[in-house]
């Protein structure tokens, strides 16, 4: 069911770089990508509300979820540990940030819901898997931190605008034709809950 | 034999590398499982998760940086003998090695005000680190310290069924946790599993087993020992995998442990400890000489 194409895709990314995407594809990113996080979409979508512009454009952009472990050395920010953070909190505001604000590539841990899903559909959009945990690996492809907003949420929280070298293996488990891997996996997984708690002797 | 003063020093400095220590290495038994489970993957997605976070966990220690951003909650498995002569420093200088660890290693500042959302930056705060304290005989000082994370945190687990159910509620409990969690503790973990005592006791010794007790050793209880094994089975049948992409390798390990309970209640609790388990150990002797180990 699974074949494996791998991408090197720069951003901003178009519509057509990623609707050609599928469940299970490898893509390496050069470029800009931003993180955000609860606190950041929120506000994003209170700006949105009231008017205000905010501080990055991410039209044809990336977001990260991601509260990175940074120093400041001098006047320059450095990421030493920057893996993902679980994404489902971010699911009441995803499509709506996507919808708004031209999103292309949502990347995080642990998958997405369906109305997410449903917004990379509609929107061309897709959402990539970065392995939970590796920060360093993460870390070593952010080639500089190019600035950071929004510092008032705190650290983790911040919007930092980091530029990327073969940012990667990312791999989409959500992409723009409606499927959604992580969510798959977990239903089948339930659907053997019968047989599994039978051979446990339980029922 | 140091005085209070340079005992306080003494733990500070020595915690304080023990927290660097769990923040960027790998412990080498959860290393080799990892090992061993990518070895036996063949799925080939799970299998790539597996491979990045052999590199990760590589480029960590050769660059000495934090395996994972979330440097966690500092949490303290501490024994300390009666006539340790530090003890009356003891609490202090385990707050201070979490600031000077959130300084030096960088640790990510993670306690949060839960009403207010204030972040005091250097990791403590009300009851944080917390330190969980038992006194045993003699003058020494053990500190293991857990980093632990929030992914795997925010899945823990309880239940309290009807004790009539017995272990049948034990087991069903634990494959329902499982299944609840999903991709979000960052698959494979190790599941700890806490029975009895009491709602509190039961969490308690369920994150004590899935964070401090080493991947390959056996419970010494031949009940428990058969359940360990039935439990891991079970759990990896259910083909959740690395970072819930399906795969072999949901758990890398299930550890149980008890309390006796009150007959009205059977707690059964469940915690989950990701694959970057971050813990390191520290022995202080009465002369303030110290060991870490993994
Ligand atoms: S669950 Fe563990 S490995 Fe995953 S991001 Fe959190 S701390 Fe890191």
């Amino acid at each position: 069911m699974i074949y494996v194409a791998e991408y090197k895709l720069k951003t901003p990314l178009s519509e057509a770089d990623v609707r050609k995407l599928r469940v299970g594809d490898i893509v390496y990113l050069t470029g800009t990508i931003v993180t955000a996080r609860d606190a950041a979409h929120r506000r994003m979508l209170d700006y949105l509300k009231e008017g205000k512009p905010i501080p990055v454009d991410l039209r044809g952009g990336v977001i990260y979820h991601c509260g990175p472990v940074v120093q400041k050395l001098g006047d320059q920010w450095i990421a030493l540990a920057a893996g993902p953070t679980t994404s489902a909190r971010m699911d009441l505001y995803e499509a709506d940030v996507i919808k708004n604000f031209g999103v292309r590539m949502v990347i995080g841990k642990g998958g997405m819901g369906a109305r997410t899903a449903q917004a990379c559909r509609e929107y061309g959009a897709v959402y990539a898997y970065f392995t939970g945990g590796a920060a360093v690996l993460a870390a070593n492809a952010i080639k500089r931190v190019v600035r950071v907003e929004w510092l008032d949420l705190g650290i983790p929280e911040a919007l930092w605008v980091f530029e990327v070298e073969d940012f990667g293996p990312l791999l989409i488990t959500i992409d723009s034709e409606g499927r959604n891997l992580t969510e798959e996996v977990v239903e089948q997984a339930k659907k053997k809950r019968e047989e599994v708690l039978k051979k446990l002797g339980v029922t | 034999m140091p005085s209070l003063e340079e005992f306080k020093e003494i733990i500070a400095k020595a915690v304080s590398e023990t927290i660097e220590r769990a923040a960027i290495y790998i412990p080498p038994d959860i290393k080799q499982a990892l090992k061993r489970a990518y070895e036996e993957e063949v799925n080939p997605m799970a299998k790539s998760q597996l491979e990045a976070i052999l590199k990760n966990i590589e480029l960590a220690e050769k660059f000495k940086k934090p395996v994972c951003q979330d440097t966690g909650s500092i949490i303290y498995y501490v024994t300390v003998g009666y006539d340790f002569p530090g003890l009356r420093v003891l609490r202090e200088a385990l707050v201070e090695a979490v600031r000077r660890a959130t300084k030096q290693v960088p640790l990510r500042p993670n306690t949060v005000d839960p009403f207010t959302g204030r972040n005091p930056g250097d990791n403590t705060g009300r009851y944080m680190p917390y330190i969980h304290l038992e006194l045993v005989e003699g003058d020494g000082l053990e500190v293991t310290v857990v980093p632990k994370g929030g992914g795997s945190e925010g899945v823990s687990y309880l239940e309290l069924p009807p004790p009539g159910e017995g272990v049948k509620a034990v087991k069903r409990v634990v494959v329902d946790a499982v299944l609840k969690a999903g991709s979000l503790p960052c698959p494979p973990t190790i599941v700890g599993v806490g029975v009895g005592g009491g709602a509190d006791i039961a969490m308690y010794l369920a994150k004590k087993a899935a964070c401090t007790r080493k991947i390959g050793t056996l419970n010494p209880d031949p009940v428990l020992y058969e359940l360990e094994k039935e439990l891991y089975e079970a759990l990896n049948s259910l083909g959740i995998g690395p970072m819930g992409l399906g795969g072999k390798y949901t758990v890398l390990a299930v550890h149980v442990d008890y309390a006796h309970r009150h007959p009205a209640a059977m707690p059964v609790a469940v915690a989950f400890q990701c694959w970057a388990t971050r813990r390191a150990t520290v022995k202080i002797n009465a002369n303030g000489k110290y060991v870490i180990e993994q």
